[in-house]
């Protein structure tokens, strides 16, 4: 019961791939109709949900509060026709200009659990709501700080670098291969960043889509080399989900117990990415 | 039929190497489907290394009001990868509509571009084709440039392709 609650409050952020205490395997995910696009002022809608198994809407929608939409030349853009359903959200985006768009879902949230009466209460929030919120007599008070940053990109014409910056704010995605640019058989080069700096020896994950129709997950594992770097060779075209994550008592320089003041800090990307067949 | 299409590209090779005649036979297979569209079609040149060299022809549906054609030019993934998103399509002296199944005959000048700057050495013809709620085919065909003889070089698709063949005389 008391997970379920839990869990709820955390996919209502759509934060559900950062909970740290989460052992079951929820990932989040944007699915755009398309990444790459011909057509002049094109559209593209995109499925925003959480689920089990990749890319299928059957557990959770992903909610759209924290959505940002950034344009080629990196503007935020609104976009359209937003619908939260059972299972997943929607939203369309007009492709007005030519060039790279980044779709992306962030969050960055403190969450706090306590015992109190020898039951254990979570809570979520600000520090200063938290800090209203533990009552007095809570014991084993343990503060995590969650960001996570969902994206994912779409070009109209030619490929453009612009929303490829990073924000310098959590852990991100500093693609050196161009993420609209992937071909089976190519080898794709990523760097990671946390808070702008190469984040070395972070886990990151690679996941084909279509997981209902085979036994195996086929994931390909690989660890960031001291410059953040990963190099990833496309054994199939198809959509993948790439997920990554530092901290949270996973990673290197996890802390013991997060205080209010200084919390346990847990960081997660993922993103989804179309290779293309040659 | 010859056909004189805007890509026409006249006599080649401004060069100084003696001028050069390629004709380029490609044959749209007639196909039993349902819903048929003519395949869009894109040629170009490409080193061995598979560098882009340059354009000879894009075939798509032009005519569509508000240029609604270009939504399907990307299904020509390499082409679109190698050339065809730099572009601003039409371009003149390249783009044309598409053509109907049969043996479809294009010359090119060995005067214009991209013949004319082509550095002697060995190259591959490719051609793509892909054909909305179809498939899509790519076909390559190594010649050398500029030719040594006349020659025919022949290649075959499968799908969305017949025969090809590429008539050079120098």
């Amino acid at each position: 019961m008391k997970r379920s609650a839990w869990h709820a409050v955390v996919v209502s952020l759509g934060l559900a791939v950062s909970v740290p205490q989460a052992a079951h395997a929820h990932r989040g995910w944007l699915l755009p109709s398309a990444t790459v696009l011909s057509a002049e002022q094109g559209w593209v809608t995109v499925d925003a949900a959480v689920s089990n198994d990749l890319f299928y809407f059957e557990h959770q929608p992903m909610r759209l509060d924290n959505l940002q939409v950034l344009d080629p030349s990196g503007t935020t853009v609104e976009p359209e026709n937003r619908n939260t359903g059972r299972y997943r959200s929607t939203f369309d985006v007009k492709l007005e200009s030519n060039g790279t768009y980044k779709i992306a879902v962030v969050g960055d949230a403190l969450f706090a659990s306590y015992k109190l009466n020898g039951e254990t209460k979570r809570v979520r929030g600000t520090a200063e709501s938290i800090r209203k919120e533990i009552p007095q007599g809570a014991e084993e008070v343990q503060v995590t700080r969650n960001q996570s940053r969902t994206e994912v990109f779409v070009t109209a014409g030619k490929p453009t670098d612009r929303v490829l910056q990073p924000t310098k704010n959590g852990l991100e995605l500093a693609p050196v291969t161009h993420p609209n640019d992937l071909f089976v058989g190519d080898e794709a080069q990523f760097a990671f960043l946390l808070d702008g700096k190469p984040a070395a020896g972070v886990n990151v994950t690679v996941i084909p889509g279509g997981i209902r129709y085979r036994d195996q997950l086929s994931e390909l594992k690989m660890v960031t080399d001291g410059a953040g770097r990963v190099t990833i060779k496309w054994p199939a075209p198809g959509m993948y989900w790439l997920s990554a994550s530092q901290g949270g008592g996973r990673g290197p320089g996890a802390a013991a117990a997060g205080t209010l003041e200084q919390p346990q800090r847990r960081a997660a990307y993922s993103a989804t990415l179309e290779v293309l067949p040659q | 039929m010859r056909i004189t299409c805007s890509i026409a590209v006249g006599a080649l090779l401004g060069a100084p190497a003696a001028a050069a005649d390629l004709n380029l036979k490609i044959e749209i297979p007639r196909l039993t489907v349902a819903e048929y569209h003519r395949p869009y079609v894109a040629v170009w040149v490409e080193g061995k290394d598979q560098k882009f060299a340059g354009n000879l022809v894009v075939w798509y549906d032009l005519k569509q009001k508000n240029r609604e054609g270009t939504k399907w030019l990307k299904d020509m993934r390499q082409w679109w990868r190698k050339s065809g998103r730099d572009l601003e399509m039409p371009v003149d002296g390249l783009s044309g509509a598409t053509r109907a199944p049969g043996e479809q005959v294009i010359g090119f000048d060995d005067g214009k571009e991209p013949l004319q700057k082509l550095p002697a050495g060995d190259y591959q013809l490719v051609v793509e084709a892909a054909r909305e709620v179809g498939g899509r085919e790519l076909v390559r065909l190594p010649f050398q440039w500029p030719p040594a003889a006349a020659q025919t070089l022949r290649a075959q698709g499968e799908h969305e392709l017949g025969a090809i063949a590429l008539e050079m005389k120098p």
